[in-house]
């Protein structure tokens, strides 16, 4: 297992390098001059072409871009992500601010997600072909071709505007005590629209892996030794059938990630997708820049984890130090 | 984004035992059709398609003419859905905002297509470093999260239909590419590619005749579950403002009218429409898939 896991973390290298490249080099190729960007034409005009080439060597801005690439590196492993154009704020500070509540929002979502998909993937399994089957299914389908921003509007327009149940946007209300209930009824809508997403997915996973389980001759041989039927559907196929489901809540990250783009935005939801959105429209590539790299880098280290957990839990690989 | 559907019918062994061979294509069409969901889709998505290709004459009004006399109204018998802020059809710039929708979906996909499968190929084909390199690459690529490197790059090349398309299309080839190298990967090995080799065949034709034709099938099924993921993917981003620019109408951009307060209260007949079109089109594209998939393997559309 520990060459296996190895394995995965020397291949995770070279990712990692390939990350921040595409992520650079993307960035890069952005229009406008980091010097003249906070100057107006008038004070420009004034400094003169020179002063104009004097910032830039003094940046290092004439240097080959491979060089700047280098530089740009050995400042990101001191951790220092550069400073926003917008609010000269320091760009990992910003970020670290608005993780926690993207994390909040998407690991609530995870986690009902699995809940709830898990055994409905499992029961659809268990009875293939059966109504339960074919409604979840359908279901499933009809949920993942809605566009996550409808159900976000529809459910503002019911649950906000009309009914007044839930709030329609924000993570508290303002003038109010900061107690967790009020934090919870913030975050049911978004979490509701994140949650429809993931609960498809992990259905289907869920189901195809226990149909998988339930095809393979230990089941046979559990039946044969005259288990009972509950026994050999609880012990032995849903165990063997929640290894795979690791792999895909972890693979579930990069479309979690892009659903709270969508999510924060509607519900102006304080986080990482709200910060995209808000360093996009104004064109703060330093905060472009980390958004990417930090949201890339979590994608890799989930996956990292997942391949690892799945090696933990599933003996074939564990012995054989390989997986597929 | 796909999901397995059963067809709710008993699988289709009584047509692959018969003792007559049966053709290929009579086969796949049959399986397709016992789908009864994919036909559905399909009709829905040609009729969708046509209105888009005839749209000039499906749409009742210009799109795009301004007529503030009739701003803000209700469905009525002159504008059957209604007319947004500025007194444009709402149903006018739902038939023309398909022409665009549908057709970022199908441009997008085939870009991506084609990347993936000629990645995918040299990849599976040639395997050792070569291998190595390209499935690096693509580990690197699945690792941005999707919607957040598009609008970053959108927000690089500045918004319209075309960069949209290409955006999409340059950044989400991975999976076909995956698909691809994992096809290839085991059809090399079989009997009848050897037999080429060995009678000397080269290595181009070797992938262009002998082992692409045949790995062709999940690629398909894939594709046609990308135009619909690509739909949404441009739905959101003109949601967000960062895709189609108005006052081009695309069924996303239509809906971002409703991050307004007012219009999400007061006037639902500018943002449920193009929300629920979004989600016919995307649910019909799926369904297909989920035949195709079906029909053009029998043995995985059993589970």
């Amino acid at each position: 297992m520990g060459q296996f896991i190895l394995n995965r973390i020397l291949i995770a290298i070279p990712v990692l390098i390939g990350v921040t490249l595409l992520a650079y080099f993307l960035v890069e190729l952005a229009p406008g001059d980091p010097v003249t960007a906070f100057i107006d034409p008038i004070t420009r005009a004034q400094l003169g072409e020179e002063w104009v080439e004097m910032r830039r060597e003094q940046l290092g801005l004439n240097e080959p871009v491979t060089t700047r690439y280098v530089l740009w590196i050995r400042e990101l492993i001191q951790g220092n992500f550069g400073y926003s154009l917008i609010s000269g704020q320091a760009v990992n500070e910003q970020i670290l601010n608005r993780l926690g509540p993207t994390i909040l929002l998407m690991g609530t979502a995870l986690i009902i997600g699995t809940v709830v998909g898990i055994p409905l993937g499992i029961l659809s399994a268990v009875r293939q072909y059966s109504w339960v089957d074919y409604l979840t299914t359908i279901g499933g389908f009809a949920t993942i071709s809605t566009p996550s921003f409808f159900l976000g509007l529809g459910l503002v327009y019911l649950f906000a505007v009309r009914w007044r149940i839930f709030p329609s946007s924000g993570m508290r209300t303002l003038g109010q005590d900061d107690t967790t209930m009020d934090l919870v009824r913030h975050m049911v809508l978004p979490v509701a629209v994140l949650a429809m997403a993931q609960v498809p997915l992990v259905m289907r996973y869920a189901r195809s892996t226990m149909l998988e389980v339930l095809r393979q001759d230990y089941m046979t041989t559990a039946r044969a030794k005259g288990l009972r039927e509950r026994a050999v559907l609880l012990i032995h196929a849903f165990r063997n059938a929640l290894i795979p489901l690791i792999t895909i809540i972890g693979l579930s990250l990069p479309e979690l990630l892009s659903g709270a783009v969508i999510v924060e935005t509607i519900f102006q939801w304080p986080g990482m997708g709200m910060l995209a959105i808000n360093s996009v429209s104004a064109r703060d590539y330093p905060m472009i820049l980390g958004v990417i790299l930090v949201t890339a880098t979590m994608v890799l280290l989930s996956n990292l984890l997942a391949d690892v957990l799945y090696a933990v839990a599933d003996p074939r690989i564990r012995l054989q130090g390989r997986k597929r | 984004m796909a999901l397995n559907v059963t067809s709710g019918t008993a699988p289709t062994s009584s047509l692959l035992l018969q003792d007559e061979p049966v053709h290929p294509r009579k086969r796949f069409i049959h399986a397709f059709i016992r789908h009864r969901l994919a036909v559905a889709g399909l009709i829905i998505i040609t009729l969708l398609g046509l209105a888009a290709i005839f749209a000039p004459f499906v749409a009742t009004h210009n799109p795009n003419t301004v007529d503030l006399l009739a701003a803000g109204q209700g469905p009525s018998h002159a504008h059957w859905i209604g007319t947004d802020e500025v007194g444009r059809d709402v149903f006018s710039r739902l038939v023309y905002g398909a022409r665009v929708s549908l057709s970022v979906g199908f441009v997008a996909v085939a870009i991506y297509t084609a990347i993936g499968v000629v990645l995918g190929s040299i990849s599976g084909y040639f395997g050792g470093t070569t291998n190595s390199i390209i499935q690096r690459l693509t580990d690197t690529v699945m690792c941005f999260p999707p919607l957040i490197i598009i609008i970053a790059a959108v927000s690089i090349t500045g918004p319209s239909i075309w960069n949209v398309m290409i955006i999409i299309g340059l950044l989400t080839w991975t999976g076909i590419c995956r698909l691809v190298q994992a096809q290839f990967l085991s059809i090399r090995e079989q009997e009848f590619v050897e037999a080429a080799r060995a009678v000397g065949v080269s290595d181009t034709r070797l992938i262009f005749r002998y082992i692409l034709p045949n790995s062709l099938a999940p690629v398909i099924v894939a594709a046609t579950f990308g135009i619909a993921g690509a739909i949404l993917t441009e739905a959101g981003l003109s949601f967000l403002g960062l895709g189609v620019q108005p006052p081009t109408a695309s069924w996303g951009n239509l809906i971002n009218l409703a991050q307004s307060a007012t219009i999400l209260q007061k006037m639902p007949w500018l943002w449920a429409p193009p929300g629920i079109l979004i989600a016919v089109a995307v649910l019909s594209i799926n369904f297909v898939g989920d035949g195709l998939r079906d029909a053009l393997d029998p043995r995985s559309g059993r589970d």
